[in-house]
């Protein structure tokens, strides 16, 4: 069984590295991006303020006259942060991270966090200041309780880059067995194989492995080529980051097969990979964070692969988590890599 | 001839797809070390039938059996299969596809002889997209015979090839039979069979409707000799004989003696310039029975 594995495997990798033309692609686009990003976002992000606010529901329409004033200030991203401790402890983390300008608690007497090295932090406290210096005089309740949120500064470069390498991972890996498998199909490739002794397991396995190889080296270029332009963070362990990454690039090459599991046009192929991925790509938290998004686009979020792998990178490189903090991340993905590992090859057919 | 030695055995094969009867009960028998071929007009079925034997398709009714038995899993390593159309995976080279489809399999030919008998010595490290018609074919025959198997399955394996290729496949084929293998081969080259088979069946619209062999089966149909002249030929108020017939711009009569026909010929006047005598072949036999033009 192995020797067969590998013998379609080495050939696949033969095929793809001689393939010269679209071996430069797979390695030079990543680059370009990265290149891209390190252009446009080489400057400060966008003025655009965003403030938590701890209340539970009831509690908005009945706030203080001042609270309400700030609440309808314009321009102002008003997100909504759970009233629990994890959730308020993950906004403050996120004042530190300069992703948040200002965390607002209104549950008992006004308190707020605020970043002192943040600039917009600054901005938005003293709009809150000046609206509750407005119905002082009125109405006496007190100006709220300042909370220093210290930390430094992330930019977006450096929390978009472990999401466009999971993104990377994810077109690599989806037309890398997709578009091949039915190119196979097309052409009889597969025909042929069909009267050999090699199953369908066998032969699934080989395009996985093979893909694996290259999505992971090609992913490992990238993330050498930002780290020499970018100065980003990297907390966690490189275990755990290419742990990670390993299962997402198996969890999209298994949805890649399964798609492609019947499909005898390239047409239909791409088309069914883009209605996967677009969607994806936006819901994911790629490039921008779902913190405040509406409740259904949360909830799609939650079903994509990508998103869970997106936020494990991220957890890893930006907040140093272990392969214990990920393990959810990681054996959800793995858990869905095997399912559709497995109907693909039920599903499968070589002509 | 009884099931039992048989090495694979067809038994009312049937294959419907919508609207159409593709394969409509066959049956045959192919013996251990036969060259057995399936000859038949375009779409009669031939590589339906064969992709069926091959256990590549599944017919609607009936069944295949090897050896006696149905086919199953084991029975992939037995055969070796060279496809009409086959396409290899791009950027590899005679000697790693013949690596690749080898180690495929759990009983592999001796390489070296194999290189040596397909005559793949000089085009070894050639891409497999760079190869001419004859060579493609002498490697795909390999391939089929990488795994060292008792029965190979040719379809249609000289098609497109110039006359001179077309030869040299023969002349392999005779070796590759020399050396015990069976082997069941479509083709719709009168010639081809002529030169290869032991025994054939024509099939058409899924049906047999001939089986014997090449020799006798043109015998069985035909009389010795084919007396050819253009129809123009012929006088304008003489109606033909019952032993002659019209095929298109051609006058075909059938006899066992030449004289005879000669001095009818010429009693009725009729030009015998251009008047060949022929022996009937396999393609007349073909023709008469298929009633289709053959492509040649």
């Amino acid at each position: 069984m192995w020797q067969r594995i590998l013998a379609v495997l080495a050939a696949r990798n033969r095929e793809f590295y001689r393939d010269s033309a679209g071996l430069t692609w797979n390695l030079l686009m990543p680059v370009m991006m990265i290149i891209a990003f390190a252009f446009i976002f080489s400057g400060e992000p966008k003025a655009l303020f965003k403030v938590g606010v701890i209340a539970p529901p009831a509690t908005i329409d009945s706030a203080p006259a001042a609270t309400s004033g700030f609440l309808a200030t314009p321009h102002i991203d008003f997100i909504p942060v759970a009233d629990d401790s994890d959730a308020v402890a993950s906004a403050v983390t996120k004042v530190q991270r300069h992703q948040l300008d200002l965390l607002l608690d209104i549950r008992d007497g006004p308190a707020y966090w605020v970043n002192p090295d943040s600039a917009n932090g600054d901005l938005v406290e003293r709009l809150l200041l000046g609206a509750y210096a407005r119905q002082d005089r009125a109405e006496p309740d007190g100006s709220p309780q300042r909370r220093a949120a210290a930390g430094e500064a992330l930019s977006y470069a450096d929390w978009v880059l472990p999401g466009v390498l999971a993104m990377n991972v994810m077109f690599s890996s989806l037309w890398g067995v997709g578009w091949v498998v039915v190119r196979y199909r097309k052409n009889g490739v597969l025909r042929r194989l069909k009267a050999t002794p090699l199953r369908p397991i066998e032969f699934l396995s080989a395009q996985v492995l093979s893909r694996l190889i290259v999505v992971l080296t090609t992913s490992t270029l990238v993330y050498l080529g930002a780290s020499m332009i970018l100065d980003f963070p990297m907390r966690g362990s490189y275990a755990a980051l290419l742990l990670v990454y390993t299962a997402g690039a198996l969890c999209m090459i298994s949805l890649g097969l399964t798609v492609s599991a019947r499909l005898r046009t390239e047409e239909l192929a791409d088309g069914l990979l883009n209605l996967m991925s677009w969607p994806m790509l936006l819901l994911s938290g790629v490039w921008f964070s779902m913190e405040g998004t509406s409740t259904a686009a949360q909830a799609m979020s939650t079903l994509m692969p990508l998103t869970h792998l997106v936020d494990a990178a991220r957890d890893i490189m930006i907040d140093g988590a272990g392969v214990l903090d990920i393990l959810p991340q990681l054996g959800l993905l793995l858990g869905l890599a095997a399912l559709l590992l497995v109907v693909a090859a039920r599903f499968f057919r070589w002509e | 001839m009884t099931s039992v030695s048989a090495l694979i055995e067809a038994r009312s094969l049937e294959k419907r797809y919508p609207g159409v009867k593709a394969v409509d009960g066959l049956s045959f028998e192919v013996l251990p070390g036969q060259c057995f071929g399936l000859l038949g007009p375009n779409g009669a079925g031939k590589t339906t039938t064969l992709e069926i034997l091959e256990g590549i398709q599944t017919p609607t009714a009936g069944e295949v059996l090897f050896r006696g038995r149905p086919l199953d899993l084991a029975f992939r390593q037995s055969i070796g299969i060279q496809f009409q159309a086959t396409s290899l995976q791009d950027f590899q080279t005679v000697d790693e596809s013949l690596r690749m489809f080898a180690s495929l399999y759990a009983r592999t030919a001796d390489r070296d002889e194999l290189i040596r008998l397909c005559n793949l010595a000089e085009i070894l490290k050639r891409d497999t997209r760079k190869l001419s018609g004859g060579q493609r074919q002498r490697l795909l025959l390999a391939i089929a015979l990488v795994n060292d198997p008792d029965l190979v399955f040719l379809d249609e394996p000289t098609t497109g090839l110039d006359p001179q290729a077309r030869r040299n496949f023969w002349s392999l084929i005779k070796t590759v039979r020399a050396r015990g293998k069976t082997v069941l081969l479509t083709t719709h080259y009168m010639e081809e069979a002529e030169q290869l088979c032991d025994e054939i069946v024509i099939v058409d619209r899924g049906r047999v409707i001939a089986r014997g062999q090449p020799q006798a089966l043109v015998h069985e149909h035909f009389p010795a000799a084919i007396v050819r002249l253009p129809a123009a030929a012929w006088p304008e108020n003489e109606s033909l004989p019952d032993y002659a017939e019209r095929r298109d711009t051609v006058i075909e009569l059938y006899a066992d003696a030449v004289p005879p026909v000669l001095e009818y010929l010429e009693r009725i006047g009729a030009g015998l310039t251009a008047l060949r005598i022929d022996t009937p072949s396999l393609e007349d036999l073909f023709l008469k029975l298929t009633g289709h033009s053959l492509r040649a």
